[in-house]
């Protein structure tokens, strides 16, 4: 089943023309890496996923994209409600000057739950889901902040994850962490894959070819090559890919 | 040399630095120094002596019974713990109508005599009059000890009449509560419209119209208080008079008014400043879990900057209640105890600017302006530390 269809998609900041003539499948519940050297147009075509580009002022998009089917740019889709399905984690953690507890129910209330004990069990749902919850179950009630990067980076996952989207977005979700934390998400990512479509924006070429079933390869605003991620990473078709992830530039 | 020079500047610095703080503390110091005075000054002018009867069981009066006496508000020494015996107030002007002028001697000579035996035959009698003209020897009467003001008749005194005589009433009440409910109507006034005013411009107009604003705003607050306390008369006095139909429209609520505009500026300004400080990933966070604009504002913009928030509800209440000029143009004056918005009051700051002058140096009534000064530091330095502990309690 196909979860996004992204269809001709032109990108513009201004004059400046971020995503030339793109057009991507990604299957429901499979994980698909986006890779390429820096300022290629990876986060910027993550972004448009949620509609996140809106915010920046002076921008233009041409194509479509379907999302089940429905194109979100469409005039009458409401943006937060398109938001709660479609989740995002960031490339720095960041967590809501909030208690541990208020950050996770942070979706939920925003979208008018109001029933407390679904409340408290998604929150501890989250928490377990991203593997932090033996770790902050005895401090709910401390701030985010004094958690160390990695947990804020699960406990941003769990964030997500509790107003229960279909998809999730992470623009380079490791980048800011140590290797342990690193794997850890990377074996999360893993276990989401099941219930969850994931697009991940990677650096990391190990990464890409660990947690992904296929893998975009971008550059300079174009998707040169879209594939199996073990063919990428073995039999590339294009020469830019090869030199790409033999580590000759990027 | 490079070195030389740094050391210069380091010690420019230091220098500087320790100047001002050494001011503002000489400052407080004076302050305090002149007001600490008032509870020893006596309570009745100086160089004058009370006289009573030698029968006369009253051996203390407050500045307000003196008052009330010779007012004709207390008429008869049983009201105020005496024998049933009808009050004569007596004032040294008062002598020409018990005594001719030859009785009274070419050169006055024989004024303390005549008013020893003026209190000597009048058993009701309080007579007030230069201590030059008290007799030395065989004094036919009593004369009531100096007492002086006390920090109760202050701190809890209901009138403020700083001219009055025999005695002089410095009552806090009627100016504290003046310049409270002065304050209070400015910041209810000002504080939603300039969080408002904040909100839109840090983070709806887009940046043409926020370029546009903010020198305005800007400029607003440069404009010196004479001016506002001027437009406050012309507009909004009269404005208020005629909306609310009132005798007079220089009221405490006229001062809210012309405060509010005041403190508007620098409300948003800070206010402003301290909400484009939220990080740009705390917004996308709270945006990419569905929440809307005006729940990223309210729940995490407006949270993340409390604390520069409170301290532009500190700058802009510090300025309301500080301010003394443009209050003085449209409040009216009247130091009686406010009992509504639409009465005259007076505020402790424009006290201070309209009686300083005429206050001779040193004299129980400049003593007094300045402990007004005192209590007005105290009450601002009350509130800026509860406010800075109470957005240090919000920060989890
Ligand atoms: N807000 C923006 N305004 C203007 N240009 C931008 C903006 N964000 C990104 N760009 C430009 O778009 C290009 C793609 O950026 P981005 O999508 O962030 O790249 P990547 O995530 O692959 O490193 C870069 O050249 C970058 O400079
Ligand atoms: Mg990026």
């Amino acid at each position: 089943m196909i979860k996004i269809d992204a269809q001709n998609v032109d990108f513009y900041y201004g004059s400046f023309h971020a995503l030339k003539n793109i057009s991507m499948q990604i299957e429901a519940n499979t994980s698909v890496a986006f890779i390429g050297p820096s300022g290629c147009g990876k986060s910027t075509f993550l972004r448009l996923f949620n509609r996140m580009n809106d915010l920046i002022p002076d921008t233009r998009l041409e194509g479509k994209i379907f999302i089940d089917g429905h194109n979100i740019y469409d005039k009458g889709v409401k943006v937060d409600t398109l938001r709660k399905d479609v989740g995002m984690v960031f490339q720095k953690p960041n967590p809501f000057p909030k208690t541990i507890f208020e950050n996770v129910a942070y979706g939920l209330r925003v979208n008018g739950v109001k029933d407390k004990d679904y409340i408290e069990e998604t929150v501890i749902k989250s928490l377990k889901q991203v593997v932090l919850w033996d770790e902050v179950k005895d401090k709910l009630k401390d701030s985010a902040f004094a958690l160390s990067g990695g947990q804020q980076q699960r406990l941003c996952i769990a964030r997500a994850l509790a107003i229960s989207p279909s998809i999730l977005l992470m623009d380079e979700p490791t980048s800011a962490l140590d290797p342990i934390s690193t794997s850890k998400i990377e074996d999360l990512v893993h276990e989401l894959k099941k219930d969850y479509t994931i697009v991940i924006v990677t650096h990391n070429m190990q990464q890409a070819a660990r947690v992904s079933d296929k893998t975009g390869y971008f550059y300079l605003g174009e998707l040169i090559e879209y594939g199996e991620t073990r063919k990428i990473f073995t039999n590339p078709e294009k020469e830019s890919t090869q030199n790409y992830i033999t580590g000759r530039f990027g | 040399m490079r070195k030389f020079f740094e050391k210069l500047v380091e010690g420019g610095l230091l220098i500087s630095g320790s100047v001002s703080s050494l001011t503002i503390l000489l400052i407080v110091v004076f302050l305090f120094k002149e007001a600490g005075g008032l509870f020893n000054t006596p309570s009745t002018e100086e160089g004058y002596v009370l006289a009573v009867h030698n029968t006369n069981e009253v051996a203390k009066l407050s500045p307000e019974q003196l008052m009330d006496i010779f007012d004709g508000n207390i008429t008869n020494w049983k009201e105020i713990g005496g024998n049933d015996v009808e009050i004569l107030p007596f004032r040294l002007s008062d002598l020409t109508n018990y005594y001719s002028e030859e009785e009274l001697g070419s050169e006055f000579q024989y004024v303390p005599q005549k008013i020893s035996e003026l209190i000597g035959k009048e058993p009701g009698i309080i007579a007030f009059f230069p201590e030059q003209y008290l007799l030395q020897e065989h004094f036919q009467g009593k004369v009531l000890p100096t007492q002086n003001i006390t920090p109760s008749e202050f701190f809890g005194g209901t009138k403020w009449y700083p001219t009055a005589t025999p005695a002089p009433i410095f009552g806090l009440i009627p100016l504290l509560l003046g310049t409270l409910l002065v304050s209070i109507g400015a910041i209810v006034l000002s504080l939603p419209f300039g969080l408002a005013v904040a909100i839109y411009m840090a983070e709806i107009a887009n940046h043409r119209m926020r370029d546009f604003l903010k020198p305005i705003i800007e400029l607003l607050a440069g404009i010196p208080s004479v001016v506002y306390g001027f437009f406050g008369l012309v507009v909004i006095v009269p404005l208020i008079q005629k909306t609310f139909d009132l005798p007079v429209g220089e009221t405490a609520f006229a001062g809210s008014v012309v405060l509010a505009i005041m403190a508007l500026p620098t409300i948003i300004t800070v206010a402003e400043d301290a909400m484009r400080t939220t990080p740009r990933a705390m917004k996308e966070a709270s945006l990419a879990l569905g929440a809307t604009q005006w729940q990223t504002i309210y729940k995490v913009i407006i949270p993340y900057s409390i604390s520069g928030i409170t301290s532009a509800v500190v700058l802009g209440i510090g300025r309301a209640i500080g301010e003394t000029m443009a209050v003085l143009m449209v409040t009216g004056n009247a130091a009686v105890i406010p009992t509504s918005f639409f009465e005259p009051v007076r505020t402790i700051p424009a006290t201070i600017a309209a009686e300083l002058g005429e206050a001779p140096a040193g004299g129980a009534h400049y003593e007094a302006l300045f402990l007004l000064g005192v209590v007005l530091f105290l009450i601002t330095l009350l509130l800026s530390i509860s406010v800075e502990y109470i957005s240090s309690k919000r920060k989890i």
